[in-house]
């Protein structure tokens, strides 16, 4: 009996944790393009949410197609995946060339207007295009057999989420260390000007950085889509500021430290929800970052800067 | 500068650009649950070909604008140059206070409304303005002491029945408190990290009064909050609402008098000079900690009594009404108009709040427009309608040059 209940409480544990991590893997994916944008040109891109959204719609589109065409499984799933990762690249790159490009030796509030404009925008041509109800959004990824042992614990989606997010960050560390245009993105990052000396073509290494944070994004966008089950033109704006909360959290312009991030907060909100109360799900998210930066005004993982004077 | 042809030529690879970019939104709607695929391909034209053309009109701009960083005369916007001249300001102000006046009897009650609500924003923007435009500190959640000056006066109304005048100053000490409360812990971080939380304090202040039914009667709201008293005016919707209006006059011109002479007065100098470079600033004896709170509490006090205002206008409020987008929208206002520039705020609120009023003829496009026109003023003129001018000492015998 006692046992029984005991083994229940523990179930209950990792199911509020395997969320717990599936929803931290999704906010760090977000998370990477806010803190990649922000550690090359200290700008918070408010439309960044607003590309996932867009990432989440193409895939809807594709896979609905496809679906009618009568292709079915994971066919459809990579080729979904693969159009919204273009088009989300697409319009980052677009973005930046509009609004933040004209920007770049403006007041520092600027910027920020131009991104708050932009994130508007975007959402209500989306909602115009398209439709502002929600969307029934396909589940593209299947449960597999072989976990069907253990899918009271974990299931496909959040299996292949959780081995995505492991990759993607595996690789963009990889990228941003050992390749050519990581080293030329890392000193873009630290010194404009000294990089233009050196040979860098900045205006190519920013836009590489909006195109693969918004990338990343639309990864984000259609795994975490076909998971819930329904998007509409608004998504993309709570995800925005909770990822941008876990960027925060993490240190902002740290790559690990968006990933601790995005994990530390989703673990949070999964306990908070399971073990407190659902209702107050964002108000936890939101106290947890304003106690974190009492303590550690620079984020968990954040470089101090010194000031100079 | 490019020839003609050369112009055409970007602008049609600009166009194709954009209509591959917006192809799968603009032109394919899937409808899954009927299995039906409805292409839109009129709207790969219409996109075409009005990229096409904005895309000139985008060189254009850019041209002046470049044009203008090499001549500073063209810097000086129209009324800039009015601001430095001072000829003609007297004049203006008269002009503009004569409208004031009369405005209730040239138009309905409807309009009267309209300007009310842009003029609750111009102190809204003025309050915040003391905040981001002074001190320099980055406030995204403005809007949470908006909604406890609002949640204030209509809780004490429900309540013990407290006068909109008594309940007036309760609500904006209660905002005070609420800013030092959040100033306290976080104003030693730096700039982008204040701001995210204050976009968190913002969202937990909505949440809270979202969820905590017993409290704040939730998502339903307060409705029937009394109207201030005004020697009988309030009992007759059209009086009423003129009787609002003088109100929010007077109180627009108390608080140009009240950010006027802070600005000038010992603590606005610290606020300048606090945003210039703190270092400096705290080498010189100025306290930081107490004048960034003091900046807070000051904001997050006009944004309290506006909140009072806005319940007692509106006499209904629900926790949708405090939403990041009026942050945003107020902080707009604040960039829009020139941070510090207490005109070019003025002027950014009537715009920002009258331009999606009166473009409700196209309901549907105004929130697009009005996102494109807040990217596009930033673009074309970043530093706001109004630069703030800082005072500067004239060496006697050399020529002025600004």
């Amino acid at each position: 009996m006692l046992s029984e209940t005991f083994s229940e409480t523990v179930l209950y544990f990792v199911e509020l944790f395997i969320g717990g991590l599936t929803r931290g893997s999704i906010y760090a994916l977000i998370a990477l393009g806010y803190t990649m944008v922000y550690g090359i040109i200290e700008l918070i891109n408010f439309a960044h949410g607003e590309i996932y959204m867009i990432g989440a719609f193409i895939a809807l589109i594709v896979s609905g197609i496809m679906t009618m065409l009568g292709y079915a499984g994971l066919s459809v799933f990579f080729t979904a995946m693969l159009v919204a990762v273009l088009y989300s690249s697409a319009y980052g790159y677009t973005l930046e060339k509009i609004a933040y490009k004209p920007l770049r030796n403006a007041p520092r509030l600027s910027p920020l207007i131009s991104a708050i404009g932009m994130s508007i925008f975007l959402q209500n041509y989306v909602m115009l295009a398209q439709t502002s109800d929600f969307m029934p959004f396909p589940p593209l990824i299947p449960d597999f057999e072989c976990l069907s042992l253990i899918d009271y614990m974990i299931g496909g989606p959040e299996l292949v989420i959780l081995i995505t997010t492991v990759v993607v960050m595996v690789s963009l560390s990889i990228l941003i260390k050992f390749t050519r245009i990581g080293k030329a993105m890392r000193a873009t990052a630290q010194d404009k000007t000294m990089a233009m000396l050196v040979g860098v073509d900045i205006n190519r290494m920013i836009s590489i950085t909006f195109i693969i944070g918004s990338a990343l994004a639309a990864i984000a966008g259609v795994l975490i889509a076909s998971h819930v089950g329904q998007i509409n033109f608004f998504i993309g704006f709570i995800a925005g500021i909770k990822a941008f909360t876990a960027a925060v959290l993490g240190g902002i312009g740290s790559i690990a430290g968006a990933v601790l991030g995005g994990l530390v907060l989703g673990l949070t909100e999964s306990f908070a929800t399971g073990y407190v109360s659902s209702d107050y799900e964002d108000v936890f998210a939101f106290a947890l970052l304003v106690l974190i930066l009492i303590v550690r005004p620079s984020g968990l993982i954040g470089r101090k800067i010194s000031q100079k004077v | 500068m490019g020839s003609t042809f050369e112009n055409i030529q970007s602008s049609f690879w600009i166009a194709i650009w954009f209509v591959f970019l917006t192809f799968p939104l603009m032109v394919i709607k899937v409808n899954t649950i009927d299995q039906i695929i409805e292409w839109r391909f009129q709207n790969m034209i219409w996109v075409g070909l009005s990229i096409f053309f904005l895309s000139f009109a985008w060189r254009k701009l850019m041209q002046i604008k470049e044009a203008g960083k090499k001549d500073r005369k063209f810097h000086l916007f129209l009324l800039q140059r009015v601001n430095i001249k001072q000829k003609y300001y007297s004049q203006i102000v008269f002009i503009v206070i004569l409208l004031g006046v009369g405005f209730p009897y040239i138009v309905s009650a409807y309009q009267i409304n309209i300007i009310t609500t842009a003029m609750i924003y111009v102190v809204l923007g003025l309050g915040l303005n003391i905040v981001v435009g002074l001190a320099g500190l980055l406030d995204l959640g403005y809007v949470a002491f908006y909604a406890v000056g609002a949640y204030a006066y209509a809780l004490l109304n429900y309540h013990f029945q407290i006068n909109f005048w008594f309940a007036l100053p309760i609500c904006g000490l209660l905002s005070a408190i609420f800013g030092v409360l959040l100033g306290f812990p976080v104003l030693r971080l730096r700039g982008d990290y204040l701001a995210i939380v204050t976009l968190g304090f913002g969202e937990i202040i909505r949440l809270i009064l979202e969820n905590w039914n017993a409290f704040s009667f939730g998502p339903s709201g307060i409705a029937n909050i009394p109207r201030p008293p005004l020697a009988g005016l309030e009992s007759n919707i059209q009086t009423a609402s003129i009787g609002m209006y003088y109100l929010m006059v007077f109180m627009v011109l108390f608080t140009i008098f009240m950010v006027n002479r802070l600005q000038n007065s010992r603590i606005g100098r610290a606020w300048l000079a606090l945003r210039e470079d703190e270092i400096a600033c705290q080498a010189m004896g100025i306290d930081r900690t107490k004048t960034k709170l003091l900046a807070f509490a000051l904001g997050a006090t006009w944004a309290g009594l506006m909140g009072a205002f806005f319940a007692a206008k509106t006499t209904f409020i629900n926790p949708a009404c405090f939403t990041f987008l009026e942050s945003a929208i107020i902080l707009s206002i604040v960039v829009l108009g020139g941070m510090g520039s207490i005109l070019g705020v003025i002027l950014a609120a009537f715009i920002l709040i009258l331009l999606p009023e009166y473009l409700r003829a196209f309901s549907e496009y105004r929130m697009l427009i009005f996102g494109a026109s807040m990217v596009l003023m930033m673009v074309f003129r970043p530093q706001g309608l109004i630069s703030h001018v800082s005072k500067h000492y004239q060496i006697p015998g050399k020529k002025d040059e600004t």
